[in-house]
């Protein structure tokens, strides 16, 4: 009795943590099963039928749920309903939940409630909820064990009354590829403090379009240690203090549990109630949210993640279904024609037939389905009493209950049939629409907030549709069927929807097809950019972690490193460089980064010098080819020198002009690190190897250029002096130089000897 | 009642025995026996809550066990009533109304039959129908000391001998990994080296009574991939004071030949002497084959299976989560649905048992004594009658 014995240890754990007698340990665990999503990502099906109740592997959402909840240890759920409230009821009246020892389902029935929000007064009012409690919404597939985070819930309730909730978080790859492709939701950023797993930001609608995140400075200045996670994945499992009702109540404008109820905790520290996160590592648990994660949790489920709630195991009432080889599960009196070719990771339901020739592969069929020969069937979810004549081609697609398409029919990846729609002889419905019976509510808000008003709506809309949809049902042959023949062929019955405000471009991200091959490359595009960055600063930060160790053994020893270091180094110098030199930053802030990444980088300030100085220079190469005059106006400096010397070479008059503003501008940046002399040689030696090699448009220019830098005391004579005499026994190609600014050398010699 | 079928998600045979039997009792006790034809109504009702119990849970194969154990003590308890009663008919020759009580209602009891039956109890004796005809025989002169024998304190004498039985039943199941262990000196000798794979409470247990007797010898602990349970043995056996060592399933072949005996537990042993074990056991037989090293399965009886492993009824395996193998965060875009044709390209499967035929088992260790692989046949004869075998497929096939 794993169910049982996972209680005891529930118990066992709870006695343990509750000394004082006043703890509501002893209390049975109760749990509150919101069984409306209050959203319209399921339309036009859920115009029928509530989402709790769709078919999941040919078993109704809302038994994994119940069934998890059940195993976990929860006493008693309350089953919240709204939308189609009485088919829930009279599915869990005709179920067995109702009769199960040790486990009691109560429903909360409610008409006029337009979010989870609403949802959650109500029960407040009620004043069912004792103790903690499990707050999850009818859609949820997990197979985790609650014990310890009830546990950890339970501990840190007690030391800290605020700890209000635990929320249940799962790792997953931290791609917006695979988020995108498995899940169908936008990338998840949370901040969560490492020691106490504390929840500080949660944001799931972040801006990609700019590629940042904002954090507040405050959560920084607070907290000691930081991780931010975008590879976590929020399994929408919460654990729930009684509180958490209270503050519904009292903040009124609360409605989503996420976008309001968490991130309204997060920012608003005054009550100063705190959320906290529990990371499930081999246990599965994920949230259906769109026709996307429809599709990945019915295969996960195919693919045993969700173990034991699978086909084959019977947790609630489920028909017996035998697993095959190859992932093949299959119920009882199945018709199988001898020809046709059922592939890998199918599920065909009690009493289907299927003729001959038919190819079926990674599907779900539901129970009395009819499936004509020659029919192909690719990643669809076919649900029951479905007929499909000869010779269809059905590719990731969802068909509810009692559609029958004529012979011929095509579907195109995306399209969902909701219940009861007839599809003409060899029509060919385009991809992504989405057919019904019941018209396209024609009021429809594109606004976020709305949306729930507009849920609401939809069932009242429903419930006077419908009649006019059992009418066209009854007049099929006659009149009505006229209206709908150029839309879904000869003999079809139902409407397509318009694509709502997504437009086409949306819709290819939360259908059930997978995602078409163009978008997966603009994707992957993006995330290889991603990816570049990523493992940049891995290197680079595996590098400068390797130095630091090694630095205090043996220094001589990693030069190939330190070379390649130093690449680095030059590379992120100039790349903070330029961002300052457009964001307009100010040099004191530049001096601080730079000096952060010597300090990671473990380099010295002449190293520092020669990068800062490398920079200008670049800058000062690119800025006449891109906007010289921009860049005058944007820092105008006066300057005196230049302009006395004509050159014959127009080009090289402007670099060098450029050259002597990108100095002048920054002269205070390359100041902080010119604390010696050595600094100072090196700043020449770097100049004199970039005019070698990777700029030789400033080779003509080596001395008027050392000449600028003379004059903006950036170098001092000693330092050209030392520099010269250096270069006195070098071989004669690295004299150029020297022998080019012989005259200013000369000067400066006479100069000095003057002064003496 | 039913309901209860649903939760047998229970880890172990031992503790899946003990509740079947548990509630096969209470079934039994509950059912209100018509006067004619009384162990038919019982055999029929628990035949169908064993039918609900055996579909709960296919996997667990000693579900399927206990309700044919219960089913052969209904048997036997008639039988020997009846026989006691058609002694009572040669005596006092009452009226010929017994001849209604017949065995599955659709045979008339005659007193061939009657006779066939009393001889096949009486077959060559065994050790088992010796301790099972104890309690029977103990019953027969409590009848004939209540003096008439009137129906109704007849029909709850059956009743509650049947109960009696199945409290001997979970009793033995109860009992069944002291009486294993009992045996262990015999087998266990001075200075020896034991393999085990994976964790069995039967087999600590013995290596445990073993150790207790004095017997100083050496443990090697395969681990059991993937659910690692010989990490736990092991921890156990230390606590102990035993000497151990943990190796990986696939160092078996690489320490076999320094292993003088394996003993590991079993999940079932079917008909053929042929065993069903946690995964990784079939290598360990190899292995074990390969070095003459002598392959000791221990099973309580609740284990023996009456049902043959070709047989169709027989769920052999139970495929597991894939996250026992491999972290799901970590590889999910190898689990990417949404890409590509719709279909991953990585399959995970995580079978929880082997099979281990029976040429490879030197001796199965029950808490009957030893046996050898191919008397097991025997051994199930004693426990089960041929009727029952089919409980299952005669349910499906109503159905």
């Amino acid at each position: 009795m794993g169910a049982q014995k996972k209680r005891a240890a529930a118990a066992a754990a709870a006695a343990r943590v509750s000394e004082d007698p006043d703890d509501l340990a002893r209390q049975p665990l109760q749990a509150i099963l919101l069984a409306d999503s209050f959203t319209t990502k399921f339309r036009p099906i859920t115009l029928e039928r509530p989402k709790v109740l769709l078919p999941l592997v040919n078993v109704p959402m809302i038994n994994y749920t119940l069934a998890w909840l059940e195993a976990a240890g929860v006493a008693e759920v309350f089953v919240f309903c709204c939308a189609h409230s009485k088919q829930v009821i009279d599915y869990l009246e005709n179920s067995e939940w109702f009769s199960q020892p040790n486990f009691t389902v109560k429903t909360i029935e409610s008409h006029n409630i337009i979010s989870a929000g609403d949802a959650l007064r109500l029960i407040y009012e009620q004043n069912v909820i004792h103790g903690d409690f499990v707050l999850i919404s009818g859609d949820t597939v997990s197979n985790m064990s609650l014990t310890q985070a009830l546990q950890e819930h339970k501990e840190r309730k007690k030391k800290d009354n605020n700890a209000v909730m635990t929320m249940i978080i799962k790792k997953s790859k931290p791609s917006p590829i695979t988020r995108q492709s498995r899940l169908g939701t936008d990338e998840l950023f949370m901040a969560i403090d490492p020691n106490t797993k504390q929840l500080l930001y949660y944001e799931d609608k972040a801006d990609h379009s700019k590629g940042t995140i904002c954090l507040d400075k405050m959560l920084l200045a607070e907290n000691p240690s930081i991780s931010l996670h975008n590879d976590k994945q929020d399994c929408y499992i919460d654990i729930c203090s009684p509180e958490v009702l209270s503050l519904f109540t009292d903040n009124f404008d609360y409605q989503h549990l996420r976008r309001h109820f968490v991130k309204g905790l997060l920012l608003d520290d005054i009550m100063g109630y705190k959320i906290f996160t529990h990371e499930i590592h081999s246990s599965y648990a994920a949230r259906i949210d769109n026709y996307r994660s429809y599709d990945i949790v019915s295969k996960d489920i195919i693919q045993r993640w969700t173990y034991p709630y699978v086909p084959d195991v019977k947790f609630c009432g489920n028909r017996a279904t035998k697993l095959e080889r190859r992932g093949m599960y299959r119920a009882l009196e199945i018709e199988q024609s001898r020809s046709a070719q059922v592939g890998s990771f199918t599920v065909i339901g009690y009493g289907t037939k299927i003729g001959s020739n038919s190819k079926i592969s990674d599907s779900v069929i539901g129970e009395g389905c009819t499936i004509g020969s020659n029919v192909l069937i690719e990643g669809s979810y076919i649900w029951d009493n479905v007929i499909i004549e000869d010779g269809c081609e059905l590719r990731h697609v969802i068909v509810c209950d009692g559609v029958i398409m004529k012979a011929g029919a095509v579907l195109k990846p995306g399209v969902v049939l909701s219940f009861k729609v007839v599809i003409g002889e060899r029509f060919v419905v385009p991809a992504y629409s989405k057919v019904s019976l019941l018209q396209q509510p024609t009021v429809h808000d594109s606004d976020e907030e709305l949306e729930y008003a507009d849920n609401s709506s939809g069932t009242v809309e429903f419930s006077s549709i419908q009649g006019t949809a059992d009418q066209s049902n009854g007049e099929m042959t006659s009149e009505s069927s006229e209206a709908h023949k150029p839309k879904l062929g000869t003999g079809g019955v139902g409407y397509i929807w318009s694509i709502c405000e997504g437009g086409q471009e949306e819709e290819w991200r939360h259908s059930v097809a997978p995602i078409p091959e163009d978008k997966l490359t603009e994707l992957s595009e993006a995330m290889d950019d991603d990816q570049e960055l990523v493992t940049q600063d891995r290197t680079a930060l595996s590098t400068s972690g390797e130095l630091i160790s090694d630095s205090n053994a043996s220094e001589g020893d990693d030069n190939e490193d330190s070379k390649d270091d130093s690449v680095y180094f030059e590379k992120e110098v100039e790349a903070t460089f330029l961002r300052a030199v457009e964001e307009n930053v100010k040099v004191d802030h530049v001096i601080l980064e730079v000096n952060s990444l010597r300090l990671s980088y473990n380099m010295t300030s002449a190293d520092c010098a020669g990068a800062v100085f490398y920079s200008m220079m670049k800058l000062a190469i690119k800025t006449p080819h891109s906007s010289a005059i921009g860049l005058l106006t944007l820092y105008p400096s006066p300057f005196s020198m230049v302009a006395s010397n004509a050159y014959p070479i127009y080009l090289s008059g402007e670099l060098q002009q450029n050259t002597a503003n990108i100095i002048t501008t920054w002269q205070k940046l390359l100041k902080s690190y010119l604390l010696e002399i050595d600094e100072e040689i090196e700043i020449i030696l770097k100049f004199e190897e970039m005019c070698l090699e990777s700029a030789k448009e400033f080779s003509p220019l080596f001395a008027r250029i050392l000449h600028i830098l003379y004059d903006k005391d950036i170098l001092q004579e000693d330092a050209i002096l030392r520099w010269a005499d250096e270069k006195e026994g070098a071989d004669e190609s690295d004299k150029v130089f020297v022998r080019q600014s012989e005259k200013f050398i000369q000067w400066l010699r006479e100069a000095s000897e003057e002064e003496d | 009642m039913v309901a209860h079928g649903r939760q047998c998600k229970i880890e172990g045979s031992q503790a899946t025995a003990r509740q079947t039997a548990e509630l096969l009792r209470s079934v039994i006790s509950q059912q209100r026996v018509p006067y004619t034809n009384q162990a038919g109504a019982l055999i029929d009702a628990v035949k169908a809550v064993g039918e609900q119990l055996i579909a709960a849970n296919p996997v667990e194969l000693a579900v399927g066990n206990i309700v044919r154990r219960v089913l052969h003590i209904i048997r036997e308890e008639d039988l020997s009533l009846t026989t006691a009663a058609i002694g009572e008919l040669n005596l006092s020759a009452v009226s010929d109304d017994e001849n209604d009580d017949d065995r599955d209602g659709n045979t008339t009891l005659s007193a061939a039959a009657v006779a066939a039956a009393a001889r096949s109890t009486l077959r060559p004796p065994s050790l088992q129908t010796l301790l099972e005809d104890t309690p029977v025989s103990a019953a027969v002169p409590q009848t004939s000391s209540s003096g008439a024998a009137d129906k109704s304190s007849r029909s709850r004498k059956l009743k509650h001998d049947v109960i009696e039985a199945v409290n001997e039943l979970i009793q033995d199941i109860v009992t069944c990994h002291e009486q294993i262990a009992e045996q262990a000196v015999e087998h266990i000798h001075q200075n020896e080296v034991i393999l085990t794979l994976g964790s069995s409470r039967t087999v600590s247990e013995f290596l445990f009574a073993a150790k207790e007797k004095k017997r100083s010898f050496r443990v090697f602990v395969a681990e059991g991939a993937p659910r690692y349970q010989g990490h736990l043995l092991a921890k156990e056996l230390v606590a102990r004071g035993l000497q151990t060592t943990l190796i990986t399933d696939s160092a078996v072949f690489a320490m076999i030949s320094r292993v003088n005996m394996v003993i590991v537990g079993a999940h079932a042993v079917m008909a053929n002497g042929g065993v069903i074990a946690p995964v990784g056991m079939n290598l360990v037989a190899l292995a074990a084959q390969k070095h003459a090293v002598p392959f000791v399965v221990l099973a309580g009886s609740h284990k023996l299976c009456p049902l043959y492993p070709h047989n169709p009824e027989v769920l052999l395996n139970e495929l597991r989560s894939p996250s026992e193998l491999l972290d799901f965060g970590e590889f999910s875009d190898c689990m990417d649905f949404g890409s590509g044709s719709g279909s991953p390209l990585l399959h995970v499967v995580n079978p929880a048992f082997d099979y281990v035929p029976p040429k490879l088992v030197s001796l199965f260790i029950t808490d009957a004594g030893g046996h050898n692989p191919s008397y097991m046949y025997r051994l199930i004869a004693d426990y089960y009658s041929a009727d029952d075998l089919v409980v299952q497929r005669r349910a499906i096939a109503g159905n």
